[in-house]
């Protein structure tokens, strides 16, 4: 099959590799039909996130029909399903809590061993995302081989077009979460820096949960633009002071809660890469560390702080007196993917959430080269960019 | 295929690189001189050696000689004691976790193991069961004139409700003499501890999802295990 294939910095390339094979009784074949490139598929562009080899296939969001089922695997032939970005077995005490992104069984024994001295636990598998989490094969490809079938895949009604639905896969309960993870309640003003796909959807969905005003940070003009239409007031942070803004845009108080979604995952997950990634972003662009601790000063006391921006290491100069002189709470994590997406799939097909105006590009998988250089290059308009293989 | 990596990343993928073949095997199969081995009220191993607290002896900073070489590790397996217990007591399942050992064969009241050693060799192993607690322990050892000299035990703790099963392995050895000897301590040096975690892991997702994960995709065209 043709497939999107890693080889280093800035080189991704459409190689021809071998078909995926059903290997355990859970696994089914999916065909897919789309796929996107996210945001963070770009920091394995930029080879900042470590346990890369080349050959490897790319891509955590895709959809796709059903085509080979292992005997224990409860799709069928012929359905349409989109597919979590997490792998999990169902079946751990993790995924028994929901907290699916945790799972123990879904990363390979060896390669557990590349987290575990970092975090003091193996993390949980994920599709195309590097041997840290696993190695799996991604979802930029014809085929993919999907493990523990039973528990990840969404079947598709046929009303919905793929596009509809695609985002289910990662950013949509990824923003969501994000908005959950803030605590909204009623009257609430939420502050959200950073208007990427995970940005628009916590938005989106603080809105949904009822938040009163929400305050969007960003510095490209047509994210900023996307925002506004789903109902956010924008702050340019290349021509605003965002905390004194922000003081004033809430009498005083600050934001109820505050949700850092950024999400550059730059900053490595070695010390000395931590240290590289942090002089580099200095400038222009937002700086994780700056972004965190821009938003735990702005946030209000008492207030919540939600993290679905991915770090990898270490984090410089963490305002922790800030943090705990205000009696602030943080919550995190990789998206608990299947804890959300039958209510998120309900919302679809009542019409309530539309994802597809993030969509700017549309293109063959043929060309998925030239979209990551676009994606990367040219921020403002490549909002989101659709493969079709 | 030739890996690109960070430095400092270099070296975890190197240690996360498959082990030897035989580093695993010996794991579960084995070790020569038992030290005296209390076990606590609640379950925990605990050495009765040189000990002040209550960790279990592999944790230790401090091992004595008399220790010998100890490879312990735990997991909490979300299935019935009994249920795992019964899995294991059955020594001709344990292939299907543990990468290396081609085959366990019931003789009479001992086991023959057949190990996959390096050059497409095999080490035979013979162990008795020295101790047997039904859906709570099982204590093996080799027989004397064995290839290789070893003893281990597993045991079965149920935790708290809705918990599942803490498993703990625990496997003592001395590396024998001789020619197979000078290999075995060559690759016993570092390895063994990861394959034992790697071996209960695998017991883990086996147990509990019915199959043991890969993240491969295809089946390799050499025949090796991908590794
Ligand atoms: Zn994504
Ligand atoms: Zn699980």
């Amino acid at each position: 099959m043709r497939a999107l294939t890693w080889h280093g910095k800035h080189d991704v390339r459409i190689d021809t590799v071998p078909d995926p094979e059903i290997l355990n009784p859970r696994d089914a074949i999916i065909k897919v039909t789309s796929t996107a490139i996210c945001g963070s598929d770009l920091h394995l562009y930029d080879a900042v996130i470590p346990g890369m080899m080349a050959g490897d296939i790319l891509g955590h969001e895709f959809m796709g029909e059903v085509v080979e089922t292992g005997p224990k695997s409860t799709l069928q032939k012929g359905q349409r399903v989109v597919v979590p970005f997490t792998i999990s077995c169902g079946q751990c005490f993790f995924c028994k809590k929901q907290q699916y992104s945790a799972c123990d069984n879904s990363n390979p024994a060896e390669t557990q061993d590349l987290t575990e001295p970092l975090y003091g636990h193996a993390i949980g598998g994920l599709f195309g995302y590097s041997h840290l989490t696993g190695g799996y094969a991604g979802g930029q490809a014809e085929y993919v081989r999907v493990p523990y079938s039973d528990v990840g895949p969404i079947i598709v009604p046929e009303e919905l077009d793929d596009e509809q639905v695609l985002f289910l896969s990662d950013i949509l309960p990824t923003g969501w979460m994000a908005a959950e993870n803030a605590q909204i309640e009623p009257g609430d003003t939420v502050a959200v820096w950073g208007c990427g796909p995970v940005g628009l959807f916590a938005i989106q969905s603080a809105l949904a949960m009822g938040a009163e005003q929400v305050i969007a940070i960003d510095h490209y003009p047509h994210r900023l633009d996307l925002a506004r239409g789903l109902g956010a007031e924008g702050l340019d942070y290349t021509q605003t002071k965002v905390g004194e803004a922000l003081l004033e845009m809430t009498g005083g108080i600050g934001p109820d809660a505050v949700i850092d979604a950024v999400g550059m995952e730059a900053h490595g997950f070695a010390p000395d890469n931590v240290l590289d990634v942090v002089k580099q972003k200095v400038g222009m662009v937002f700086d994780r560390g700056h972004v965190l601790r821009e938003a735990i000063l702005a946030c209000r006391k008492g207030g919540r702080v939600s993290m679905p921006g991915v770090y990898g290491g270490y984090l410089d100069k963490f305002p922790l007196g800030a943090f705990m002189q205000k009696g602030l709470q943080l919550r995190t994590g990789q998206t608990h993917v299947q804890r959300y997406t039958d209510n998120l799939m309900k919302e679809i097909r009542k019409g309530k959430i539309d994802t597809t105006f993030l969509i700017s590009h549309r293109l063959p998988l043929a060309d998925a080269p030239t979209a990551y250089k676009n994606f990367h290059e040219r921020q403002n308009e490549w909002t989101k960019v659709v493969l079709r293989p | 295929m030739v890996q690109r990596l960070s430095e400092p990343w270099k070296t975890l993928m190197t240690q996360h690189r498959p082990l030897h073949p035989l580093s695993a095997t010996l794991l579960f199969a084995g070790a020569a001189f038992l030290v005296a081995t209390a076990v606590t009220r609640t379950g925990r191993r605990k050495s009765v050696n040189h000990r002040r607290d209550d960790a279990p002896v592999s944790a230790s900073r401090v091992s004595t000689p008399e220790d010998g070489v100890v490879v312990a590790a735990a997991v909490t397996i979300d299935r019935p004691r009994e249920e795992l217990y019964a899995y294991w007591r059955r020594f001709e399942n344990l292939p299907s976790f543990m990468e290396n050992v081609e085959a366990v064969v019931p003789e009479g009241d001992h086991m023959r193991w057949t190990i996959s050693a390096p050059a497409g060799q095999t080490v035979d192993l013979v162990t008795k069961i020295t101790e047997d607690r039904e859906s709570e322990l099982i204590a093996w050892r080799s027989v004397l004139d064995s290839e290789i000299e070893t003893n281990g035990r597993v045991q079965f703790r149920s935790l708290a409700e809705g918990r599942g099963t803490a498993v703990e392995a625990t496997i003592r050895y001395v590396p024998p003499a001789g020619e197979i000897g000078r290999l075995v301590a060559k690759l016993f040096r570092k390895e063994p501890k990861v394959q034992g975690r790697h071996e209960l892991k695998r017991f883990k997702m086996l147990m509990e999802t019915g199959e043991v994960t890969t993240a491969q995709f295809h089946t390799p065209q050499n025949g090796s295990t991908g590794d």
